[in-house]
């Protein structure tokens, strides 16, 4: 299987010093690589295209039938922000990524490329599967669409947004595993180089974030907060680079947000206290207003962890998609005199998008330990509402 | 709509990565990193109140010191003048005890004398006795056959016996 080879260590190494190169290029020569990203970015998503809108722009006169298409950039975004079942690298070239289906007949594993960018069904020992709108469908004997057979199947492939969230838990592990380290190896003394880098965003993420909003107990939810952090800010940065390792848009996909805001409401229901209980149940209001109260109060559990989810996934997605709005600008006036206005600006907001990254992470974080606080409150700070 | 749907395959992928993430990261790196952190702060801490510790007791000690200082001062100053004193005394007492010895020398000495010259004077008269003696036998014996000179030469020996 040629795909499952590419996860093999020495091809990982690979991918895990590139990841790191551009990850931290990015993050230090924000303004340079970010240009050239972008325009990167409009070559690779244009390419996407069944045909090419890019080769229009170059070659229109070889190209007849490819000028006619006209380029569509809400199609080019969607395809952008949504998942897909191969990597797009660059013009033609995608990666195939590994097809992973359980389905009542067994499992089975398979490489993407055997659909041919979807535009070929792949017929196995139990069932012949196409892609349809990014999806994987059944097919009957007849080529036709087999809803039922479709139902019974599920798709755990490893997917481009998988395969970024791979890449970032590698990453992850790799970056606190050696951190951890140094800090065996230092102890009595200064952090040295990582090391201190990271040290500050910890403290912070102890001394901002979990004291305040946890107070005494701050130490039993570190792990969490810590966690739920670097793997948020991680895949935001990750998704800010617009080429190979980077791109996928997975913090801005709504499975991952739904991941870390389930994971948050059950930290908050399990540790939730006598006190948060009984904030719901028997709030301290007449009792008429009960049958009011408590289903509002009941709603509220619910609420908070979905607006965490709707937040993150919502305001990632939106960078994406403001960042290949004005790369997309220069292909629908068909002028290179619109770069000079739409790079610029996305650089700007690329900048912006690296603190939003930043910025969601913690508020996603702040917000996880918040609500916490309010579920381990202790009975006697009661007395004071 | 795709874009706010779900799929089940991300979802899963997603839990299996939270949890290994949490797991691994929570057992080999966080437990360790605050650890290290909590123990760090910790020794900070106790460095500081060490150093504290440390400027009040030198603080202490300084004025202990300074204290000491005064008291051997003031100590070498008594110490001093019961010295000076001292000196002073026995240089008056030996200058007495000397005055008094060399007044007894000298009394002594004068007592000395005046039993010398006494003896000396004595025996002078002794001998002068003894020769005037011995002169009047001579004479005696050479004059006692004249008479005439025997007078004479009384008379002379008598002359010369008054210059004594």
């Amino acid at each position: 299987m040629r795909i499952i080879g590419l996860f093999k260590p020495n091809l990982n190494k690979f991918i895990l010093v590139f990841a790191i190169l551009s990850f931290s290029s990015a993050i230090l020569f924000a303004n340079e690589p970010v240009k050239n990203a972008d325009s990167e970015h409009a070559d690779a998503n244009v390419g996407v295209q069944d045909s090419t809108a890019v080769e229009a722009e170059n070659s229109a006169t070889s190209h007849e039938k490819a000028k006619e298409e006209k380029f569509n950039p809400s199609e080019l975004i969607l395809e952008h922000i949504a998942d897909s079942h191969d990597w797009h690298l660059w013009g033609h070239t995608s990666l195939p990524l590994p097809i992973i289906l359980y389905t009542p007949k067994g499992l089975e594993v398979f490489s993407s490329s055997h659909f041919h960018h979807g535009e070929q069904a792949y017929t196995t020992a139990n069932y012949t599967y196409k892609i349809e709108e990014n999806k994987i469908v059944v097919l009957n004997a007849e080529n036709e669409i087999d809803e039922a057979a479709t139902k019974t199947i599920i798709d755990i492939s490893i997917t481009k947004n998988v395969c970024s969230l791979l890449i970032s838990v590698t990453l992850l592990l790799f970056i606190f595993l050696s951190v951890a380290k140094a800090y065996k190896n230092t102890v009595g003394k200064a952090p040295k180089g990582f090391q201190s880098m990271i040290e500050p965003i910890i403290l912070f993420v102890r001394d901002d974030v979990a004291k305040p909003n946890l107070g005494k107990k701050y130490a039993k939810f570190m792990p969490f907060l810590l966690t739920i952090f670097f793997f948020i800010w991680i895949n935001n940065m990750m998704g800010l680079i617009p080429f190979f390792p980077g791109g996928a848009n997975v913090s801005g996909n709504i499975a991952f947000t739904m991941v870390l805001a389930l994971v948050t409401f059950i930290v908050i229901t399990v540790n939730g206290g006598k006190v948060y209980w009984s904030h719901i149940f028997a709030p301290h209001v007449p009792w008429w207003l009960y049958p009011l109260l408590v289903p509002v109060e009941i709603f509220g559990m619910f609420t908070k962890p979905i607006a965490l989810m709707i937040r993150l996934f919502a305001n990632i997605t939106a960078g994406h998609i403001l960042v290949l709005s004005l790369i997309s600008l220069i292909f629908i006036f068909k002028s290179a005199v619109i770069a000079t206005v739409a790079v610029p600006f996305t650089v700007f907001i690329s900048v912006i998008e690296l603190l939003v990254a930043f910025l969601q992470a913690y508020i996603f974080t702040m917000l996880a330990a918040l609500f916490i606080g309010m579920a381990v409150e202790e009975p006697h700070a009661e007395d004071h509402h | 709509m795709e874009l706010v749907t779900p799929s089940i395959g991300l979802v899963f992928w997603t839990t299996i990565a939270f949890l290994i993430l949490i797991f691994v990261l929570g057992k080999f790196a966080w437990k360790p990193i605050m650890q290290a952190l909590a123990e760090r702060e910790q020794s900070i801490e106790d460095a500081l109140s060490s150093a504290e510790k440390a400027k009040e007791e030198l603080t202490r000690l300084n004025n202990e010191s300074e204290q000491l200082l005064k008291v051997a001062r003031s100590e070498r100053d008594t110490i001093l003048k019961e010295a000076k004193q001292l000196r002073d005394n026995m240089v008056a007492d030996a200058k007495g005890i000397a005055q008094t010895e060399a007044n007894k020398m000298i009394a002594k000495a004068k007592v000395e004398i005046d039993n010398q010259k006494v003896a000396a004077l004595a025996e002078v008269k002794s001998q002068v006795a003894n020769l005037s003696i011995e002169i009047a036998e001579k004479v005696l014996r050479n004059q006692l056959a004249d008479k005439a000179k025997q007078e004479a030469l009384v008379a002379d020996l008598l002359k010369e016996v008054k210059l004594s």
